[in-house]
């Protein structure tokens, strides 16, 4: 059976040190979500963080909620889903620093170099979404909005959300603070067959780049 | 003088209104983004029966109780609601108020509402300046996608919502790369995007074949979204070919989000076009774990009929003969 755990948030050094890869992970407190529209009004445009955030959360939510806003003005957050993590690649060493954010969560996880160099040095962990369609479960855990931050600027997609969270899960951890991660173990494993599956399949008459790396050669 | 008795038919429509095609595009909006299709789900349970892996399985197991909370909740599936778009069925002896461009504006209607109501997340924007109109409506979009039925009163409007980022690649293989070059870009398509789970496997797989290149996209992509798992290509050679290749799929040691396992696709369908004389030209499509497709008829008396089998591919559809007989 896959290990289980429950963590409340702020999540405190030691939780996160406990933190095994391949752990089912529920959480409980507060999340906000930041993706590049957020980054680059922080990062590039310079604009100051929200007043409370580092203070409130250390969990970073690669997300975009299917949310929309009623008459009274309130929020109907539907589903709630994470996006793609490799492309915050380069956000993520001085957003950790600026932050302090400890948990990182997305879809499918980022590079094993950044954990090695970025995270794991910094005491923070990176948990994934579970098969990137659990929209109806995460958005079953967001109990309500908090605040959310540049809706008019960045609209809904891109604006920060602070969700306050209950049960909010599943999520299954990627990283650990010696930088291992199990999309890397389980893409060596599933590596050890791949050559085989090309067996006897004759070359394509029309080559691409890509397949060579050099410009310079001909495809044929 | 006695007057005459009026023996008052009851009135019969014959007229689909332009308000029933709003209101029917609206509900396959949500009903897509909510319900997972049946043929779907039963096919995705007989996947997970087969996978014996455990963290393959937990993801599976995880996605069926996202399922049920859905349908449950009555919230989307998936945040990512795709780009939402139609394909649209009329038959040759449909009567309908408005025309055809007062249908598509009834579609962005019915687009901009449900993106409130349901609601689905506003992914559209625009490519360069990225602004966004908060409705799933734009420059292009929703896409419509146009066919005819013969010897029908119906229009059938269905709805796809798909992600867009990962799982859909093209090339241009010639006639000598044979099956071995089909098999090879399917499996390069499927290796590369299949890592980390990115086409949230395990999916129904499409593969276009033939046509022109835009065309090979698009065979590709109905293939994998219009029809339903279990469904084979009438060409006994290509049904059989689409069995193999889902074989050579599941048989890349990969499940769900990259985690080792036997689970890649859900089921496999091919469409072919006539092409070029000198090429071969293949495109790969997955719908993914939260396969979204919901299908109205709406019959001649201004009724409305829904379901998730789009039954887009009719042999008129394929037109697989030279004259127009094949009904």
């Amino acid at each position: 059976m896959l290990n289980k755990v429950n963590l409340d948030l702020p999540a405190s050094p030691d939780d996160i040190a406990k933190l095994a890869i391949g752990s089912i992970v529920f959480l409980n407190g507060i999340v906000y979500t930041a993706r590049e529209g957020v980054y680059n009004k922080v990062l590039v445009d310079g604009r100051e963080l929200p007043d409370d955030l580092t203070s409130r959360s250390n969990v970073n939510f690669h997300c975009s909620p299917a949310a929309s806003k009623n008459e009274n003005g309130e929020f109907h957050i539907g589903g709630v889903t994470a996006t793609a993590s490799f492309r915050f690649s380069k956000y993520l060493a001085q957003w950790l620093d600026l932050t302090n954010t400890k948990i990182v969560i997305g879809k499918g996880g980022m590079p094993v170099n950044d954990y090695k160099n970025i995270l794991a040095p910094r005491g923070a962990v990176y948990l994934t979404t579970v098969g990137y369609g659990t929209g109806a479960l995460l958005g079953r855990g967001v109990q309500s909005v908090d605040a959310v931050h540049w809706l008019n600027e960045l609209g809904i997609a891109q604006a920060l959300w602070i969700f306050k969270v209950k049960n909010f899960g599943p999520f299954l951890v990627d990283s650990d603070l010696q930088g291992n991660s199990l999309f890397a173990q389980q893409g060596e494993l599933i590596n050890q067959n791949v050559e085989g599956l090309y067996d006897g399949l004759k070359e394509p008459a029309l080559h691409r780049y890509g397949e060579t790396g050099n410009r310079k050669d001909e495809l044929m | 003088m006695t007057k005459p008795v009026l023996h008052l038919q009851p009135r019969v429509k014959t007229m689909i209104s332009n308000a029933t095609l709003e209101q029917a595009s609206y509900e396959i909006m949500k009903k897509a983004a909510i319900d997972i299709p049946e043929d779907y789900l039963a096919g995705i349970k007989s996947v997970a029966a087969k996978e014996s892996e455990q963290l393959s399985g937990f993801v599976i197991k995880t996605m069926i109780n996202n399922y049920e909370a859905a349908t449950e909740d009555r919230r989307p599936m998936c945040a990512d609601t795709g780009l939402p778009r139609y394909y649209v069925k009329v038959g040759d002896h449909a009567r309908f108020d408005g025309g055809f461009t007062g249908m598509e504006r009834a579609m962005r209607s019915a687009t901009a509402r449900a993106t409130i109501d349901v609601p689905l997340r506003p992914n559209r924007v625009h490519p360069l300046w990225r602004t966004d109109n908060n409705n799933n409506v734009g420059i292009n979009s929703p896409e419509v996608e146009w066919s005819f039925e013969p010897d029908a009163d119906w229009i059938d409007i269905t709805t796809v919502h798909k992600g867009g980022l990962f799982g859909t690649d093209y090339r241009m293989l010639f006639p000598g790369d044979g099956i071995d070059g089909i098999k090879r870009f399917l499996l390069d398509t499927l290796i590369s995007f299949g890592k980390r789970g990115l086409c949230c496997q395990p999916a129904i797989i499409g593969i276009g074949l033939g046509g022109s290149k835009d065309t090979c996209m698009q065979l590709g992509k109905q293939a994998a979204c219009l029809r339903v798992v279990g469904n084979r290509n009438p060409d006994p050679k290509i049904a059989e070919l689409e069995v193999e290749l889902k074989d050579v799929a599941n048989g890349i040691g990969m499940g769900p989000m990259g985690f080792v396992g036997s689970s890649m696709a859900v089921d496999l369908h091919i469409e072919v076009g006539h092409t070029h004389t000198g090429g071969m030209p293949i495109s790969v499509h997955t719908f993914c774990l939260s396969s979204r497709r919901a299908t109205a008829r709406i019959h001649a008396d201004d009724t409305i009929e829904y379901r998730t089998d789009p039954m887009w591919f009719t042999p008129y559809y394929r037109r697989e003969t030279v004259i127009w007989e094949n009904t």
